[in-house]
């Protein structure tokens, strides 16, 4: 709590702290809504491997600009490219290979992350940026950035204003939403297209490898404290603001990771109102 | 004795010469049904025997290898609208974070406008399903909280509340105890008054007292209506505590083998 408040003093002082905490409160709306998606239709594994593969998008994004000069070319956009192909490759396997889907996902994972770290090292000078990738650095939050992040919560915000009903009875029971005529398929995708994007946003706060519990595990807690999908994406998305603030916080007087904090945290949280309800 | 007319005006589903496999594996064979409007069937046979490929092929989730299926004189996929699917209610995720007139919310889904919100007729109409089957003051409820059996009749308003004419419901009893399943059967009986409802069911002894007719899937389905199996034989088959209201059994033309 001490740490908390000390925080105030820096934050008055430091353009890239509050960078930061605007940043933790923007992604939090995303992270509520598709989080909350991804652990109703259980697709946390295909996050995970989409996040994984996000690597090879950075790293490319890297070497174009330093090898050969592209510099047109942001790392935001390599991720959000790499992060949207992945996404549908997983989708089409699924959908056409339905047995093979858990074979295509692992591939996925891992074949990003290798094409990443190739691309990297073929990139001079810039391995340290491979560690910011991976774990994340809420405090290189530019202004820019947030502007790009705010743009994605009016996205998903709009998207799920407007198709909660397909988005919410493809979740619940897709055989039967197609028997009323909706295009499951198309929802499946449109689903798969959000995770994609919110993942590009919270790899920039927690890094590719933690991702995944930002993502689900605010809302697998929601999940336990709500009866409705609607309650369940606000109390997700509060979670993941207080969660990402409170990692911020916490981890700045101590200069420790503000992504392993954050996500110590979410995981202590999550094992102890686990362990809670089993009582 | 009746021998039921394809084509009919009144022919609600029928099934042509329909042949169904997959994997080079023969499930159905030179199936010929048609159920007419204001019937209540039950289809029987044996685990594995194509029960629910029967149902899944009238809606269009499944295609025949040969032969076609028609509802209402379309195929399954045009009439779907005019259709309620009561799936069983043990594959859904029982943590999912949804109200019981949620669930039922969806069976309005094609209906209205698709952007945005619920429209306040929709959720008049979800009330209204609810009503009908005796759930209304569990609208808010947890869809998880509630039994077996109000599952199954939630699951019932969520078809209802997309105003078909014809209800296909796979194992509806299935896990339910029999004072549960006698209620039940009596809201399908109400239900009848004014749909058609094909229902596969697990167990003949249950349903005989309540349906019309009753369909037996064994490797070949074809519409039989026969004299020859009376009730008593039935009786002698099932067990004795069940009414029979009518003996129109269609069994395969090998004779009983469900």
């Amino acid at each position: 709590m001490l740490t908390a408040v000390a925080f105030l003093g820096p934050l008055a002082a430091h353009a890239f702290l509050r960078y930061a905490l605007l940043g933790g409160l923007l992604v939090a709306i995303p992270c509520g809504l598709v989080g909350s998606y991804v652990v109703i239709r259980r697709i946390s594994y295909i996050a995970g491997a989409i996040s994984h593969s996000v690597l090879a998008g950075l790293g490319l994004v890297q070497y174009l600009r330093v090898v050969h000069g592209v510099t047109w070319l942001s790392p935001l956009g390599g991720a959000a490219a790499a992060a949207l192909v992945s996404a549908m490759v997983i989708g089409w396997v699924s959908l056409h290979l339905r047995q093979r889907e858990d074979t295509v996902i692992g591939a996925v994972w891992a074949v990003g992350m290798a094409a990443g770290v190739v691309l990297i090292s073929l990139t001079p000078g810039y391995a340290a940026d491979l560690m910011s990738y991976l774990f994340g650095n809420i405090l290189m939050l530019t202004p820019r950035d947030l502007i790009l992040i705010a743009a994605l919560d009016v996205a998903v915000l709009l998207v799920v204003a407007l198709f909660h009903k397909q988005l919410l009875a493809v979740c619940f029971d897709d055989e039967f939403a197609s028997l009323r005529g909706v295009r499951t398929t198309r929802y499946h995708f449109l689903l798969l297209g959000l995770t994609a994007l919110t993942v590009v946003v919270l790899v920039s706060v927690v890094g590719i490898i933690m991702v995944i519990a930002l993502l689900t595990l605010p809302a697998a807690m929601a999940n336990h404290l709500t009866r409705r999908l609607s309650h369940m994406m606000a109390v997700a998305a509060l979670l993941c603001a207080v969660l990402t603030v409170a990692g911020l916080a916490l981890s700045y007087g101590p200069d420790l990771p503000a992504g392993a904090v954050t996500i110590l945290l979410t995981g202590a949280l999550y094992f102890a109102t686990a362990l809670i309800r089993r009582r | 004795m009746r021998r039921w007319r394809h084509g009919s005006v009144n022919t609600v589903l029928a099934f042509h010469d329909l042949d169904f496999g997959y994997d080079g594996r023969s499930v159905l064979r030179g199936v010929n049904l048609a159920i007419p409007a204001g019937d209540f069937v039950s289809v029987v046979g044996p685990n594995g025997s194509g029960k629910t490929t029967l149902l899944k092929l009238a809606l269009g989730l499944l295609k025949p290898t040969a032969g076609e299926v028609t509802v209402f004189g379309e195929k399954p996929e045009r009439a779907r609208h005019r259709i309620g699917y009561v799936p069983q209610h043990a594959q859904l995720d029982p943590l999912f974070p949804v109200s019981a007139l949620d669930v039922v919310l969806m069976g309005r889904l094609g209906l209205g406008p698709s952007l945005g919100p619920w429209r306040r007729r929709d959720q008049d109409a979800a009330r209204a399903a609810l009503a009908e089957v005796g759930l209304s003051e569990h609208a808010d409820r947890h869809f998880a909280a509630l039994s077996g059996g109000q599952k199954q009749r939630a699951l019932i308003a969520r078809s209802l509340a997309g105003e078909p004419e014809l209800l296909l419901l796979d194992e509806p009893t299935a896990g339910l105890d029999a004072l549960i399943e006698e209620g039940f059967f009596r809201l399908l009986e109400t239900l009848n008054r004014r749909l058609t409802i094909v229902m596969v069911s697990h167990d003949l002894g249950f349903v005989a007292g309540f349906v019309k007719s009753v369909i037996c899937v064994g490797h070949k389905v074809v519409v039989h209506p026969t004299s020859a199996i009376t009730g008593q034989v039935i009786a002698d088959l099932y067990g004795a505590d069940m009414r029979l209201i009518r003996h129109d059994h269609r069994c395969s033309e090998e004779g009983h083998q469900c």
